[in-house]
C-alpha cells in the first residue's frame, strides 16, 4: 500500500507570537517550529498501515527551507521518502492545495493522509481540496481508521457524536486528535532520516484568490477582579454574575 | 451580487449554526444589494422550510433526495453546485461547523473559488469582500480579502446572531440534484451518547475543568454545575491527555475554540493554548488555588480557592437563584 502524508511545520502551540513589521506575517525568527500536531497523527497512522499492509510512506511538505525540518521529523519517525515543494509565488489556500495535488497526481497512492488542520492559519481546507482536485473521496477529522482490501472505514468526529463512513480507495483522510498516540523518533530513526531521499519540486506560480490585508492581536480583555477567597466569595460572585454581568 | 447560503440541518432539524449563517449571509446580501438564496438539503424538508421563514431569505431551494438524508461530502457538494448554478450566486456562505469545515473547501475546490474560512466578521465595501478570522487559535486575528470571484465563506458558530428579519415573501423552489455514482464516501451509521450531549462549541455556558480537579471522579462537580446552568462540560488539554475526559471536550488550540456567553474555568492554570481557545467568551470566571495563575489575567471574575470546595457551593447558590 502506497501512502502519502501531507505535513507542515508550525509554531509551537506554547510559543508567544510576534506580528511582523508590515503586519502581514508572524515573525518566526525566534519561534520554536514543530511538526503540526495533527500531522503527527497522520504520519503515525501511515506508519501503522505500512507495518500491517506493507508498502511505503512518502511525506510531502510545501514551504520554504523550514519545510525540510517537517520532512526530516517525519522521516525520523519512519517515513520512507520525502518531497519538498518550494513555495510558489501567489500562494493562498487553493494554491497550496493545487500545488500538492499536482505533486500527488498519477503517482499511484492508495491513501493520502493529512492533519485535520494546521495550527497556524487554522484553515483545515487543504485536505478536502486536494481530494477534490484529484477527484478522490475524502473523510475529514477522523479518530479511527480501518483499511480492508480496497476499502476503508473511518470514524469522523462531529459536534454531537461520530459519523461512521466507508469508501473505496484511493481516498484521502484527515487526522483528528484521538486517532492514535504518535511515536517519538528514535536516535536511530533520526540518524537514518539524514540518509533518506528528499526530492525538491518547484510548483508553478499561481494567481492568488485571496490576500492577507493584515494581522492584529486580539482585543485585550479589560482587567478582571478577584472576587474573594474560597467558599465565602461564592455569594458575591453569584451577585456579580446576576446583576453586573447579567449572565445567570 | 446574489448570495447562496447553505442552512445546516441534521435528522430533520435545523441546526442553530444554520440560521446564524442565514443572518450572516443576509447582512452580505444587504451590503451587496443582491438576493439571498438559501438551500436546505435532505428529506422531508417542508417543516424546516417553514422555520426558515422570517429570517430574511428571498428564495429557498429545497434539495430533496433519499441519498441526501445523511451528510456525505460528495452528495452535499452536488446539491450545492446545483444550487449555485440555479441561483447564479457568486458568493456561497455556510457555517464553519464540523459539516461546513468539510463541505466549504470541498465546494470551493470545485468552483475554483476564493476560500475564506471560519470568519468572525464579514464586510463588503466598494466591491471588495473583506473578512476577519482568528488564526493561531485566536492568538492573532487575520483580515483577509477576496481578490477573485466566486468566493466561499464559512462563519464561525456563535460569532453571528440568528436574527429574525422580514422580507416581502420567501419563494420556495424544488431543486433537482443528480447523484448518479457521485457519492463514494457514504455514512453507515451515527454513533452518539444517549440524549445527544451539548457540544462546547454550541453551548451558551461552558464549565471546564483542568488538572486542579485532581482526578476524573471529581468532574462530577463540573457536570453538576454545567447541568445547573444548562451548559456543556469542557476540559483542558492536560486532563484530556491524562484520559480523565474525552477529546471531544477539549478547549484550546488542539481542541475546540469556544465563544460562550459564560465560561467557567475550574482548576485550569491558563496555558497560552487554552486561553486561545476560550478568550472570546463574553464573561469568564476562574476558580483556582494559585492566585498567580495566568487564568486570572483573562478572567472577569476570579475566586482564589479549591475548586473542589467552591464548585458545590456555587452550584447550590445558582440552584437557589432559580
Amino acid at each position: 500500500m502506497n501512502i502519502a502524508v501531507l505535513v507542515k511545520l508550525v509554531p509551537d502551540t506554547e510559543a508567544s507570537l510576534k506580528i511582523s513589521g508590515d503586519r502581514r506575517y508572524i515573525d518566526k525568527s525566534d519561534v520554536n517550529l514543530v511538526l503540526n500536531p495533527f500531522d503527527e497523527y497522520a504520519v503515525e497512522e501511515a506508519l501503522r498501515l505500512r507495518e500491517s499492509h506493507g508498502g511505503k510512506v512518502v511525506v510531502l511538505s510545501l514551504g520554504g527551507d523550514e519545510a525540510v525540518k517537517a520532512l526530516r521529523n517525519s522521516l525520523a519517525m519512519g517515513a520512507d521518502e520525502a518531497i519538498h515543494l518550494v513555495t510558489p509565488t501567489g500562494l493562498d489556500i487553493p494554491g497550496t492545495a493545487g500545488a500538492l495535488a499536482g505533486a500527488l497526481r498519477d503517482k499511484g497512492f492508495d491513501l493520502i493522509l493529512a492533519g485535520k488542520q494546521a495550527v497556524d492559519d487554522d484553515c483545515g481546507a487543504v485536505g478536502p481540496m486536494v481530494a477534490e482536485m484529484l477527484d478522490i473521496p475524502h473523510i475529514s477529522t477522523i479518530v479511527k481508521l480501518d483499511v480492508d482490501g480496497g476499502e476503508l472505514t473511518a470514524h469522523r468526529e462531529i459536534e454531537t457524536g461520530i459519523e461512521v463512513f466507508r469508501t473505496s480507495l484511493p481516498a484521502l483522510v484527515t487526522a483528528q486528535k484521538g486517532l492514535n498516540e504518535p511515536r517519538y523518533a528514535s536516535l536511530k530513526g533520526i540518524m537514518m532520516a539524514k540518509k533518506k531521499p528528499v526530492t525538491t519540486i518547484e510548483p508553478e506560480a499561481v494567481t492568488a484568490r485571496t490576500e492577507v490585508v493584515q494581522l492584529n492581536y486580539p482585543p485585550t480583555r479589560p482587567p478582571g477582579k478577584i472576587v474573594g477567597e474560597g467558599v465565602e466569595a461564592v455569594p458575591e460572585l453569584v451577585r456579580l454574575l446576576k446583576e453586573e454581568a447579567k449572565v445567570v | 451580487m446574489d448570495i447562496l447560503v447553505y442552512i445546516e440541518s441534521r435528522g430533520g432539524k435545523l441546526r442553530a449554526a444554520g440560521l446564524e449563517a442565514v443572518s450572516g449571509a443576509r447582512k452580505l446580501a444587504d451590503l451587496t444589494g443582491g438576493k439571498l438564496n438559501a438551500l436546505l438539503i435532505g428529506t422531508s424538508l417542508d417543516a424546516m422550510a417553514g422555520e426558515v421563514e422570517g429570517y430574511g431569505v428571498d428564495r429557498l431551494l429545497l434539495a430533496e433526495h433519499p441519498d441526501l438524508e445523511n451528510y456525505s461530502p460528495e452528495g452535499h457538494r452536488e446539491a450545492l453546485l446545483a444550487a449555485v448554478q440555479e441561483s447564479g450566486a457568486k458568493l456561497v456562505v455556510m457555517s464553519a461547523s464540523a459539516l461546513g469545515r468539510d463541505l466549504g473547501p470541498t465546494v470551493a475546490a470545485r468552483l475554483d473559488a476564493a476560500f475564506l474560512p471560519d470568519c468572525i466578521s464579514v464586510e463588503y465595501v466598494e466591491g471588495r469582500l473583506t473578512v476577519t478570522r482568528p488564526v493561531y487559535a485566536g492568538r492573532c486575528i487575520m483580515t483577509l480579502a477576496a481578490t477573485a470571484w466566486p468566493a466561499v465563506v464559512t462563519l464561525r458558530p456563535k460569532a453571528f446572531l440568528a436574527a429574525p428579519r422580514e422580507v416581502a415573501a420567501m419563494e420556495r423552489l424544488p431543486l433537482s440534484v443528480s447523484l448518479d455514482g457521485k457519492i463514494r464516501a457514504r455514512m453507515l451509521e451515527f454513533l452518539t451518547e444517549a440524549g445527544e450531549k451539548l457540544d462546547v462549541t454550541e453551548a451558551d455556558t461552558v464549565v471546564s475543568g483542568g488538572r486542579g480537579m485532581k482526578g476524573a471522579e471529581n468532574f462530577q462537580l463540573i457536570e453538576e454545575l454545567a447541568e445547573t446552568l444548562g451548559g456543556a462540560v469542557g476540559a483542558s488539554r492536560a486532563v484530556v491527555d491524562a484520559e480523565w475526559r474525552p477529546h471531544s471536550e477539549q478547549v484550546g488550540q488542539t481542541g475546540k475554540l469556544v465563544s460562550p456567553t459564560l465560561y467557567i474555568a475550574c482548576g485550569i492554570s491558563g496555558a497560552i493554548q487554552h486561553l486561545a481557545g476560550m478568550r472570546s467568551s463574553k464573561v469568564i470566571v476562574a476558580v483556582n488555588k494559585d492566585p498567580e495563575a495566568p487564568i486570572f489575567k483573562t478572567a472577569d471574575y476570579g475566586i482564589v480557592g479549591d475548586a473542589m470546595e467552591v464548585l458545590p457551593a456555587l452550584t447550590k447558590a445558582l440552584k437557589e437563584l432559580n
